[in-house]
């Protein structure tokens, strides 16, 4: 049994959670309520991990974190180290692989609220943002948790990409998934099978909540 | 006059193309037949709708000019304005609802004591009726001391007997604000029963005669506007 690769996946699927709830819930809002030009090329973009095999997205993320990527060079540039084969260029990645996964429960829970609730507060004196934190954010608390819900599951379950920009070493880049596969490619089944079962428990109760928020929702429209 | 409009704007069914105006401590009434442009006209004057040339003036402030390229946004119009229902936030309760724009928190008090719901302040605005919810919108708009209030069916989804009580309560008030209100209706009881001035309004024109033809065609809003008593329905024959 690994347990530093759980640790891993946990640590991973935890960080992605918090940098998309907040990177996201903007995005969400411009896709809701804003308009811009080229705003459905940008759309599209957003939820094109989900239509990409996560190897062409991890091959493409290895040129632009690589040495001699744009956001690698910017990177070794400030720090002097790589984002290759590090929890935080996992971490990027595993951002870049959930986002659609943040953004779409989020935009849908935006676009439930009245919109006669937003022409009050703008009423009442409300400019844009402030109408974004005091209005729409707490009227799309179940939005907010589904996306939360997807996004940690989505990344638990994550292989293809962080193997590709992250490579497989151990308590850093290696996370659950990946042990999986070395174990059964090292004939380890006795592992391998350990280390799966760990997964059906936790993904199982995060989409019966997921579900059960859903339905919430529709009860209350 | 406080407030001077001139609008025209091009509708789906019908072009809007009317004035009015309305003096400090006066209510204006707006009525006429569903889908005539008495909601438009009031949108415009909040600034969440736009109108295709005129001008909208109020104390002298300009808000809105087509030929100058001016509209003030809502924001900054400082209006009171109460929907016909749903624009209480659901996740306050009726005193931060109320105290939602409030200048002075410690009117907040004060307003929902004077309209009754005092003893709801805790309660979330779906767990109580909806003419307490009414009031509390009411609260609401004029904690932010407006300038202009504008009251868009805001009883109509009641039932008659609030309605009534509340209709009361409204005139009452009336006179202790000293700034224009506009107050929109398709019932005409409610008009006589409201206003300082009607204005009928009837596919965004102002028809002076809608009154009396209504009245005379429909005995059912002919009791209504007589139940009302007043010495004004004499005009409206």
């Amino acid at each position: 049994m690994d347990y530093l690769s759980l640790y891993v996946t946990l640590k991973l699927a935890l960080a992605t959670t918090i940098i998309l709830l907040i990177v996201a819930a903007p995005i969400a809002y411009a896709l809701a309520y804003l308009r811009f030009p080229g705003k459905s090329l940008f759309e599209a973009l957003i939820y094109l991990p989900i239509a990409l095999p996560p190897t062409v997205m991890g091959f493409y993320l290895i040129i632009v974190m690589g040495p001699h990527g744009a956001l690698g060079r910017a990177w070794g540039a400030l720090t002097g180290g790589s984002l290759l084969f590090t929890f935080l260029g996992i971490a990027v990645a595993s951002v870049l692989y959930s986002i659609p996964f943040a953004v779409q429960p989020m935009k849908s829970a935006f676009l439930k609220i009245d919109p006669r609730l937003l022409e009050n507060a703008s009423v009442l004196g409300l400019s844009r943002p402030a109408a974004f934190i005091r209005v729409i954010l707490p009227n799309s608390a179940t939005g907010i948790i589904a996306a939360a819900i997807l996004v940690f599951l989505h990344s638990i379950g994550a292989f293809g990409v962080l193997l590709m920009v992250g490579g497989s070493v151990p308590g850093v880049t290696k996370v659950a998934s990946i042990a999986v596969y070395e174990a059964v490619e090292a004939m380890d089944y006795r592992t391998a099978g350990l280390m799966s079962l760990c997964f059906i428990p936790i993904s199982y109760a995060f989409l019966l909540l997921a579900n059960r928020l859903n339905g919430d929702t529709k009860h209350d429209a | 006059m406080t407030l001077e409009l001139t609008i025209k704007k091009r509708l789906h069914y019908f072009d809007m193309d009317l004035s009015l105006s309305c003096a400090d401590g006066r209510m204006v009434v707006l009525v006429g037949p569903s889908g005539g442009g008495k909601t438009t006209l009031v949108r415009m004057l909040a600034g969440l709708s736009t109108p295709d040339e005129g001008r909208i003036a109020f104390h002298g402030e300009t808000w809105f000019d087509s030929t100058r390229g001016i509209n003030v946004t809502p924001q900054k119009r400082r209006i009171g304005y109460v929907f016909q229902e749903y624009t209480l936030f659901p996740h306050l309760n009726l005193y931060d609802n109320a105290a939602f724009a409030a200048v002075e928190k410690k009117e907040v008090d004060d307003l929902l004591a004077l309209f009754g719901i005092g003893h709801l302040r805790r309660r979330k605005p779906h767990l109580v009726s909806g003419g307490e919810r009414q009031r509390c919108a009411l609260c609401q708009a004029l904690a932010r001391r407006p300038r202009l209030l504008l009251l868009d069916e805001p009883f109509s989804a009641l039932d008659v007997a609030t309605r009534r009580g509340l209709r009361e309560e409204l005139k009452a008030l009336k006179m202790k604000l000293d700034f224009p209100i506009l107050y929109v209706t398709h019932d005409i009881g409610e008009a006589l029963f409201l206003a300082d001035e009607i204005l009928p309004i009837v596919d965004g024109r102002i028809d002076r005669g809608w009154m009396q033809r209504t009245i005379a065609r429909e005995p059912i809003a002919g009791n209504q506007a007589r139940a009302t008593r007043e010495p004004r329905l004499a005009l409206a024959y």
